[in-house]
């Protein structure tokens, strides 16, 4: 089944094209790479999916349901999730707090939200996917207070939080050192294996982006330049000129 | 890392936290013989209901409102025009209910623009209050005002005399502080926090600006609203000039140098704007010049606002940092 | 009688232009909003007072005199004591301590001084001219003379010199300014040296129209404060735009609608403006437009 499509999805801002029309399916249960070189527009078509971004034409769905013109708040609580490039929290909230705040909004209504005091399950929930993170210990910490690789973690933690059924990773290694890149790595794949959720994920390391994507998607100036398996994408022509010929 | 233990805040710490200030806010009626201490006393009150106000909107959810007095002066009006005809008891929370309503029209400007554009709406907003209490003079009484306001009755009990009227501001400025207490701490408290740290991720985190952005205005409003209800039976008359821009700026100020986007901070901000003329009673007028640059100071020396001064207090007498109050 | 309001409200609008220019360069290097604005005009009239008519130096050498020491104050002081210390702690500090700045400024005029109006004499007679059945002051094209001829000198030092660019380029994108090797820091001060003396001279063209009074400067930095948005806040000519406007449409809702309301009436076109196009008439939008 079809968990997000796009048709045509535009973005301009004046006259520099962002996206000229990019069409992108995703199945559920997938895992996508979506590579190209800078400035091709991976984090726009991210922005236009999510809401962050008014698209200037063009159609998101979201398992067959039109959410071009939802507001991010409104496809987070449709169920697509999202991490920033540069990990986005609230510096001066504690960790614990973040991640409270990350699903307290996709329950109940906002009065239930003024009324509810004691959130034990979501805390339960949010200890448990901090040590599944292996950043239990500093839960009591603020986030400015955190190290980089460590804001990244709690960046992923925060979207985990609400279970999503898509969940978007925006360079999740970038900056991050090996062994710590390894590390999310691999709770990626735990996460996949468990939850069945979907991801798309953008991402430079290449090696990584084979290693770890079924299907990858490359973008070259806003527009949909190749998709195929890995194999199919190394050996690509067009990919080759976008990465190195162009 | 800070190795000064943090006090936690359990329930029975904070109902004796709740029964001491509510002691503080009562207690001038009792012991104070000046009649103009007095003054001051309920004046500090009704300053922290309308700063704490603006912290909502200011320091927890991170717009800025520069039309506090105008909502004061939409209760003050209410309450002046409606006491006398209906009841002080349904004229106050009218007031506050007005103020509500119109906080939260003036709260949509906030979801488009940011700074100093709202600053601006608000400002104008204000500007506007103040030119229709000054010239629909049928209504408002124009730059005359409005006289005579009498102090309510509940049945038997009368709250005319000072000590009596100055208790009633005490207990509303309680309740609705301990009100404001339980939002803050409540999921709504940490949504608002969220929008100010980080409105975009929050956003991205299903948090509707919209509702509480709005839900900020229109309650930090209200709290001003009721303020102003209280103030003008004190005062006993108003005119439109008690409204102007300036009292708002001061508002801003209170909340600023008392620490925004703390729980202590407008109270503290009320009290340094109430007290300071006394101590420097000796220097009559120029009071203000020296507030306006201690607000300076503070501004430069104390970023977070003079309730570093508090934290700095409790942790020096109690070898414990200070708790927080809120979320 | 419209060619009347007309150079009534250019000749307002003029000098509403020159204190909302100085404003706008404010914010746009140093992201100051000077909300004490109004008061730089002040404290010049009230020194202008002081040396020209307490203590009787000469016109001209007073003026000079006036804008040095307004430059110093409000210019070199203010950026030194005030501006530097809070200029990292983002914007709403420094909103707060102008504020605080502007109400030091009133109380302490009203203390060492006087509460009441002073009177301050025009440079040009006043007496009235006529031209077809329309009846102005001289007053009025003196502003607009002298509004025009500050204002094309900034325009010419912008464009013209090497430190107006590089005073630009720090208005304009502070992050290239530094890669071009620009010291911003004292750009800044420069920004902050030409708002004051130019609030100097406004205040020597508007202080014969409001008489010299403490509150004088309040409504003239809303007003500036008014143009700079309505004409878009990072345009020159934006500031020029909008005070002229802002000019205009009192004068004419105060002549054809209600002198009581005439507040309002720019206050609701500020709001339209706001709300419809918040970059402002002549203001350009950011790049990215997040919603």
């Amino acid at each position: 089944m079809k968990i997000l499509e796009t048709s045509g999805l535009k973005k301009f801002f004046y006259r520099l094209q962002a996206l000229k029309g990019v069409d992108l399916h995703v199945e559920e249960g997938e895992l996508v790479g979506l590579i190209g070189p800078n400035g091709s527009g991976k984090t726009t078509l991210f922005d236009c999916i999510t809401g962050i971004l008014k698209p200037s034409g063009g159609k998101v769905y979201f398992k067959d349901k039109d959410i071009t013109n939802f507001k991010p708040d409104g496809s987070y609580k449709m169920g697509i999730g999202r991490t920033f490039q540069l990990a986005q929290l609230f510096p001066e909230m504690t960790v614990m707090e973040n991640m409270l705040l990350a699903i307290q909004e996709s329950q109940g209504s906002m009065l239930n939200r003024l009324f509810r005091i004691r959130e034990d399950d979501n805390r339960n929930k949010a200890l448990s996917l901090l040590e599944f993170l292996k950043i239990g210990h500093v839960r009591d910490e603020f986030a400015k207070n955190l190290s980089y690789g460590q804001q990244k973690l709690l960046d992923l933690g925060m979207v985990l939080m609400a279970d999503p059924e898509l969940i978007l990773l925006d360079e999740p290694l970038a900056g991050v050192n090996r062994s710590l890149a390894v590390e999310i790595v691999e709770r990626i794949r735990e996460l996949r294996k468990n939850c069945g959720c979907t991801f798309i994920i953008i991402e430079h390391d290449m090696k990584v982006v084979m290693d770890l994507c079924e299907r990858i998607v490359v973008l070259d100036y806003g527009e949909k330049i190749a998709e195929g398996t890995p194999e199919q994408i190394q050996n690509n022509e067009k990919v080759l000129s976008a990465y190195f010929g162009g | 890392m800070n190795t000064v233990k943090a006090s936690k805040v359990t329930p029975l710490r904070a109902s004796i936290g709740w029964l001491c200030l509510l002691g503080i806010f009562v207690l001038p009626a009792f012991s104070v013989s000046s009649q103009y201490i007095l003054y001051l006393a309920s004046l500090t009150c009704i300053y922290t209901l309308t700063a704490a106000g603006l912290n909502l909107i200011l320091g927890y959810a991170g717009q800025i409102s520069l039309a506090q007095a105008a909502f004061m002066g939409i209760g003050a009006y209410t309450v002046a025009l409606l006491s006398t005809k209906l009841s002080f008891w349904v004229a106050l929370p009218l007031g506050g209910g007005i103020a509500f309503v119109l906080g939260l029209v003036l709260g949509f400007p906030s979801l488009k623009v940011k700074h100093h554009y709202l600053a601006m709406i608000t400002l104008g907003f204000n500007i506007i209050v103040y030119l229709i209490l000054m010239n629909e003079q049928e209504i408002t009484g124009g730059s005359y005002g409005v006289f005579n306001i009498p102090r309510p009755k509940a049945g038997p009990i009368d709250f005319t005399s000072n000590e009596s009227y100055h208790i009633l501001i005490a207990l509303v400025t309680c309740f609705i502080m301990l009100l404001t207490y339980w939002t803050l701490n409540s999921q709504w408290g940490r949504a608002f926090k969220g929008i100010r740290e980080n409105e975009l991720r929050a956003e991205m985190l299903g948090v509707s600006l919209r509702n509480y952005k709005l839900l900020a205005f229109a309650i930090g409003s209200a709290f001003a609203g009721i303020a102003g209800g209280l103030l003008a039976p004190l005062l006993g008359y108003i005119d439109p000039t008690i409204f102007n821009l300036g009292f708002s700026f001061q508002f801003l100020l209170m909340v600023i140098v008392g620490g925004s986007g703390r729980f202590e901070g407008p109270f503290i901000g009320a009290i340094i704007i109430t007290i300071f003329p006394e101590i420097f009673r000796v220097a009559e007028r120029l009071y203000f010049v020296i507030f306006a640059l201690a607000a300076m100071l503070i501004l430069i020396f104390m970023p977070k606002g003079a309730v570093t001064l508090w934290d700095w207090l409790f942790q020096t007498i109690t070898g414990r940092e200070a708790p927080k109050l809120t979320k | 009688m419209i060619l009347q309001l007309f150079i009534k409200g250019l000749s307002l609008g003029a000098v509403y232009a020159l204190i909302a220019i100085g404003f706008s360069l404010l914010w746009q290097t140093s992201r100051t909003i000077n909300f004490a604005q109004g008061e730089f005009v002040t404290l010049p009239a009230f020194l202008m007072v002081l040396l020209a008519l307490v203590f009787k130096i000469p016109f001209a050498l007073a003026l000079i005199l006036t804008i040095i020491i307004s430059g110093l104050l409000l210019g070199y002081l203010m950026n030194r004591v005030l501006d530097r210390p809070l200029i990292e702690k983002g914007v709403l500090p420094l909103v707060v301590a102008t504020i605080a700045l502007g109400f030091m400024i009133r109380d302490s005029l009203i203390i060492s001084w006087t509460p009441e109006a002073l009177y301050f004499p025009s440079l040009v007679p006043k007496k009235p001219l006529h031209l077809g059945d329309a009846t102005f002051s001289a007053v009025d094209l003196w502003n607009i003379f002298v509004a025009t001829l500050i204002i094309s000198g900034l325009h010419l030092f912008v464009k013209r010199t090497k430190t107006g660019k590089a005073l630009q380029a720090v208005s304009q994108n502070r992050d290239v300014a530094n890669i071009l090797g620009i010291n911003a820091s004292k750009m800044i001060l420069l920004a902050f040296l030409i708002n004051a003396v130019i609030a100097g001279f406004s205040s020597i063209l508007i202080a014969p129209i409001y008489m010299v009074k403490y509150d004088m400067g309040v409504e003239l930095g809303l007003k500036a404060f008014y143009a700079a948005i309505i004409g878009g806040f990072n345009q020159t000519r934006g500031a020029l735009l909008g005070g002229l406007l802002v000019g205009l449409i009192e004068t004419f809702t105060a002549a054809y609608i209600s002198t009581h309301y005439k507040g309002a009436f720019v206050l609701i076109v500020l709001m339209v403006v706001i709300v419809f196009k918040p970059e402002g008439l002549l203001g350009e939008k950011e790049l990215y437009e997040y919603r």
